[in-house]
């Protein structure tokens, strides 16, 4: 388990950290989300001694870590930018962590070998890192920082630079791996989607605090504060309360509890049906509903509907 | 000022090049034949003009001038304490390169404008100044007049900036994230400098040090006054032809500064050589 107790840190007059706390569990893959500038890069540096905090403790496996440096704590560190070693092939970039702890040269091309089929790269031994792909890069990355066995495995953004579509490849090849590897893993990503999709647990990050940690489920119906709710999801104001779009019921008729309002646009989004609606003060709201459930109603411009909030992760708005 | 112009762009050199090749934006046939005008005025004439001179006694001639005892021992001592100095050069050269890269410390601005006035000094200036200080009226009792660590100072004053402006842009650029990536794994910081950042350095360490020592072995300024000119102790090259030129045979300074030019031209040519092979796959 890594434990983040109490830490700070400052650049300047610049608030990185605010008194952050953090638990990860043992072999999960845990999501550090939050808008950048929100410290979530910074927390991830101090775990792995890149950077020192001003005060409070990091705690790796029941053993302060908080001031051993980057080299002896057995963690493994993966950048945005790949920090390949451009000069190396890409078996001595994978080797590098094994050849200067003088392991037997065959035990060395053993295990590199057997990490480049793991990532994908058998093969590419000789290539040098400029001859591969952004993707494949973060791989060898990947495998560079795998081939000493950490006990944490650090990944910063490590999809910021891929295209969309490698970036959804990787992180599901990611989870994969993870599954296959089982080492602790915490990632930094400013990308909800990417967040919610593998990681085991979220810990929303915002102005230098933590604000939720929890499963991404639990997040997303739970939001303990409008930021929260936001950052996971698209939130629609319904009569002062935050409300999920697609956790707006609309009814044709009157019912108890329910907010007149008047059907000002219907777009279908395929599968998805998009309302707009104009409640009886003024006050727009947009709602998610499914294409049979719109079938159903036979919605359109114009008409009076009733809106109540049906799902329980509402929130008071401020 | 002009040749520490020229330091600065071997770090920058292979983007530059790759620059051109990826968008060949030529300037036409006007710029190629203005280019080769200026460089066979300025460059190729008066060098096949020297390379004549030399001749002119026959290919013997040429290298019984150049064997002739004084201009040997000239010749080697030239060439030795240039080597010296620029590997001298390679290492304190980083070294204030990465102070003044890596290092925050008050003053610094000063020092890095420091850097570049040896090179603007007159170099005769500059033997005038280590004169005063290592010479026979030594304010620190020190005096190396006329002898060959002399030599190597006034070369070492001289050729200060080569190495320092060659490495600092490059080190500025360097990868950090791949250093700290190198740490995690668990490598030193010797090993780090070793294995991560020295290789991207070389280029422009090779680059750097060839420029001194092109600018060593053809400086006469600031070594004239402080190494006393003795043949065969601590007279260089350049102070060995400018007193054939005295003494009227001038077939003798052509021969020597042909051996100049061909060991001047010989070391760039393998250092750039070294320089292109070490940073083929530094690219991306």
């Amino acid at each position: 388990m890594i434990s983040v107790q109490g830490v700070s840190k400052q650049f300047g007059d610049y608030v990185a950290l605010d008194d952050v706390s953090l638990e990860i569990r043992d072999g999960s893959l845990t999501a550090l989300l939050g808008p950048s500038g929100s410290g979530k890069s910074t927390l991830l540096r101090i775990i792995g001694g890149l950077e020192t905090p001003d005060s409070g403790r990091i705690v790796i496996h029941g053993d302060d870590a908080t001031n051993v440096p980057p080299q002896k704590r057995e963690i493994g560190f993966v950048f945005q930018h790949y920090a390949a070693f451009k000069h190396m092939t890409v078996r001595d970039n994978v080797a590098f962590g094994l050849t200067i702890r003088r392991q037997p040269k065959e035990k060395v091309a053993e295990r590199v070998d057997e990490l480049l089929k793991i990532v994908g790269l058998a093969g590419y031994q000789k290539r040098y890192p400029s001859q591969l792909s952004g993707g494949q890069r973060q791989r060898m990355a990947l495998a560079r920082a795998l081939a000493v066995e950490p006990r944490v495995l650090l990944l910063d953004e490590p999809f910021g630079a891929l295209d969309a579509k490698v970036r959804t490849e990787l992180r599901e090849w990611l989870r994969r791996l993870h599954d296959e590897v089982h080492v602790t893993t915490l990632l930094v990503t400013h990308d909800q989607e990417e967040a919610m999709s593998i990681a085991d647990d979220i810990a929303v990050m915002d102005n230098a605090r933590i604000e939720q940690v929890g499963h991404p489920r639990e997040l997303y119906d739970n939001p303990s504060n409008p930021f929260v709710m936001g950052f996971l999801g698209e939130v629609s104001q319904l009569a002062g309360r935050l409300v999920r779009p697609h956790d707006i019921a609309i009814a044709a008729e009157s019912v108890a509890g329910a907010h007149e309002a008047m059907v000002s646009r219907v777009i279908h989004l395929g599968f998805e049906v998009r309302v707009e609606l104009m409640l009886t003060s003024g006050e727009a709201v947009s709602a998610q509903i499914t294409r049979t459930e719109a079938d159903e109603l036979e919605i359109g411009s114009g008409d009076i509907v009733w809106l109540r909030a049906a799902g329980n992760s509402t929130l008071e708005a401020i | 000022m002009s040749t520490v112009v020229q330091a600065r762009p071997e770090g920058g050199a292979r983007r530059r090049g790759r620059r051109s090749r990826s968008y060949g934006g030529g300037v036409g046939p006007l710029g190629i034949g203005v280019a080769t005008l200026w460089l066979s005025i300025i460059v190729l004439l008066p060098l096949a003009a020297v390379l004549a001179k030399s001749l002119e006694g026959g290919p013997a001639g040429l290298w019984d001038a150049i064997n002739a005892p004084s201009a040997r021992a000239a010749l080697i001592l030239t060439v030795a304490i240039s080597a010296v100095v620029a590997l001298i050069n390679v290492v304190v050269g980083t070294l204030i390169a990465w102070v003044l890269v890596r290092d925050e410390f008050p003053g610094k601005g000063f020092v890095n404008a420091l850097i570049d006035l040896p090179f603007a000094l007159p170099t005769i200036v500059a033997s005038i100044v280590l004169l005063s200080l290592y010479g026979p009226n030594s304010p620190i009792d020190l005096d190396l007049y006329a002898t060959k660590p002399a030599v190597a100072i006034a070369l070492l004053f001289v050729t200060l900036p080569f190495v320092v402006r060659s490495v600092q842009p490059v080190l500025m650029e360097v990868d950090r994230e791949a250093e700290q990536a190198a740490a995690s794994l668990g490598a030193g910081n010797l090993t780090i400098f070793r294995r991560i950042v020295l290789p991207a350095l070389v280029p422009a360490l090779l680059g750097g040090a060839g420029l001194a020592f092109a600018r060593a072995i053809g400086e006469f300024g600031s070594v004239v006054l402080i190494g006393g000119g003795i043949p065969r102790e601590t007279e260089v090259a350049s102070q060995y032809i400018a007193k054939q030129i005295e003494i009227d045979r001038p077939e003798s300074a052509a021969a020597v500064s042909v051996a100049l030019l061909v060991i001047a031209f010989l070391v760039l040519f393998v250092l750039r050589l070294a320089a292109a092979r070490t940073q083929r796959h530094e690219r991306g």
